[in-house]
């Protein structure tokens, strides 16, 4: 797509793009590119020199079982994340989508967490499940469960799975309650004078249409507890109990900025960016087929 | 609604109050742990109805901050939570809607390869180039400053692209006619596309500031100094230890004092936020 009218000047649109592109160039090309090159680097343990040592950094990585437990680790926290959450904010928009009063009232109660930042929706949740304050604690132990995430690597990961989801569900909740609401009423109509219940309604008409958004949201969900919940983890568990949910971002951050060790904190920088790319390109593939339908 | 069916809109409406107050129960326990003492606190369970104390901990947090963790005053904070979410969000819109223009309305040398290289950082989140961006910033001389918390994150690829869309949807005709007057392209811009993009700005704006306001790694990273914490920085620094030892009276104090610019805007600008949240990832 080409604008037919436009305007001629052989200096004045590098002035309009040169704020953005000394931006672009300075915090993400020029970083990108050093990340890569001190993902080749072997640093001696006090940085004073360093040697080019090609792929030896990765080649440890993926020798060291730390980082590829870190791999699963987030697997199954990205897996539970995406999964319950959407889960939870399709039955809150199916939900609201079929009702008529006070439709405004409860989206307007169920958007708020969108504004929450992670790292506080983190501090609020370790407050209420605190081992020994937290009121749902007390709660929990009344019906006989102990509860302590301090200690307890499942009950660590529940947390930050708990505070991560219940910050996304405004956004998964909007996107699905545009879907629903842009499925013509017809089909729906139509469905119910044959005699389909509405069970079979949603399975069969309501959710197949809804597929797209389904997707889009899979892959926005993947993305945001690969990256976004960084905060979650860090006001929470820092990683532990051990690794227990020492995700790959957390485990970037903490070689590089708390263990210094540069070179292997660079080469799972790449492997991470390799992996959004991946992600990125799999959204857009799916925004090109939308685009058709 | 095909069927009236006054069971299962009981039902949905039932759903939907459950599912307000899980969501709404940590909000109201750190509402309530705002306004008690600490002493209060600590007493399991602690109770789940406001106390008399909102006056004393907010004031405390606001004017000298914790008394064992950080005593840097959440007043600064939430300046400086300002002062990021707001250059960033407005740096963002201007140098997006000043390159959307130039590359929807120039044609030059390099105009595809510009605009790919704007696109490819959407695939660059900051947590993937901590250490050398943070080594840049130091070169720079920008750490521990207003600066350097806002620039690094200005730049923007979803902005740019709402922009591109939206400038590809104006007619031609308004274009034409501007330069039959013998406007030029930034008479054009100023006059046409600025007043005809204020929905688009609008809608942009609270989502960016959203996202300035609850940045959280790249602020950790880069203020060392307790006058550049921002509010979301600075409670992480509160919590100092155990259970009992976080002052959690004031902890929760700030954590309100955190999110309610960020969800107030949500929420009184609803509509400008849907909208915002909708476009940016079409």
């Amino acid at each position: 797509m080409e604008k037919r009218v436009v305007f001629r000047s052989a200096w004045l649109p590098y002035v309009l793009l040169a704020p953005q592109l000394v931006i672009t160039a300075m915090f993400f090309f020029w970083p990108a590119i050093q990340a890569v090159y001190y993902s080749f680097l072997l640093q001696d343990a006090f940085g004073m020199t360093s040697q080019f040592v090609w792929f030896q950094n990765y080649a440890e990585l993926f020798r060291d079982s730390h980082y590829l437990s870190s791999f699963k680790t987030t697997a199954f926290f990205a897996t539970l994340v995406a999964t319950s959450g959407i889960f939870i904010s399709l039955l809150l928009a199916t939900m609201a989508d079929s009702v008529i009063k006070g439709a405004l009232v409860y989206k307007t109660f169920l958007i708020w967490p969108y504004a929450v930042a992670p790292a506080i929706a983190g501090v609020l949740w370790a407050f209420i499940f605190a081992p020994s304050i937290g009121i749902v604690t007390y709660y929990l132990k009344v019906l006989g469960f102990d509860w302590n995430w301090i200690i307890d690597p499942e009950q660590a990961m529940a947390l930050v799975v708990i505070a991560s989801v219940w910050k996304q569900i405004s956004y998964n909740f909007l996107f699905f309650l545009a879907g629903l609401q842009s499925i013509p009423k017809s089909l729906i109509e139509a469905a119910a004078i044959d005699g389909a219940g509405p069970f079979r309604r949603f399975w069969t008409i309501v959710f197949p249409l809804l597929s797209p958004t389904t997707f889009f949201l899979l892959v926005i969900n993947i993305i945001y507890s690969f990256f976004d919940t960084f905060g979650v983890i860090d006001a929470t568990t820092q990683g532990g109990p051990g690794d227990a949910t020492k995700v790959l971002v957390y485990k970037v951050y903490y070689d590089g900025v708390k263990a210094a060790d540069l070179g292997s904190s660079s080469a799972q920088s790449v492997i991470l960016m390799i992996v959004v790319v991946t992600l990125t390109v799999v959204q857009f593939r799916y925004v090109e087929r939308k685009v058709q339908y | 609604m095909v069927e009236n069916r006054p069971v299962r809109d009981a039902f949905a409406h039932a759903v939907l109050i459950v599912g307000i107050v899980i969501v709404a129960f940590p909000l109201w326990v750190t509402f309530v742990a705002s306004t008690l003492t600490f002493d209060q606190i600590v007493t399991v369970p602690m109770p789940l109805w406001p106390g008399d104390q909102f006056m004393h901990n907010y004031t405390q947090v606001l004017t000298s901050g914790s008394e064992k963790g950080s005593s840097a005053p959440v007043g600064a904070m939430l300046v400086n939570s300002l002062i990021m979410a707001l250059s960033i969000s407005i740096g963002k819109i201007f140098i997006s809607i000043l390159s959307a223009f130039a590359i929807v309305y120039f044609r030059f040398p390099g105009r595809q390869f510009f605009f790919w290289s704007v696109f490819v950082t959407l695939m660059l989140p900051v947590e993937v180039r901590i250490i050398p961006t943070f080594k840049v910033a130091s070169d720079l001389g920008i750490l521990n400053s207003h600066v350097g918390l806002a620039m690094p994150l200005i730049a923007s690829a979803t902005a740019t692209f709402l922009f591109r869309q939206f400038f590809m949807t104006i007619p031609d005709e308004l274009a034409e006619a501007a330069r039959i007057d013998g406007a030029g392209p930034m008479r054009f811009f100023f006059d046409v596309m600025l007043p005809l993009s204020k929905t688009h700005i609008a809608a942009l704006f609270v989502i960016l500031f959203i996202y300035g306001w609850n940045q959280y790694l790249w602020p950790l990273l880069i203020t060392a100094d307790e006058s550049m914490y921002t509010v979301v920085i600075g409670i992480k620094r509160m919590i100092a230890g155990g259970d009992a030892s976080n002052e959690w009276h004031l902890i929760m104090a700030t954590a309100m004092l955190a999110l309610m610019p960020p969800a107030l805007v949500v929420v009184l600008m609803q509509k400008w936020f849907v909208k915002g949240l909708v476009e940016t990832e079409k």
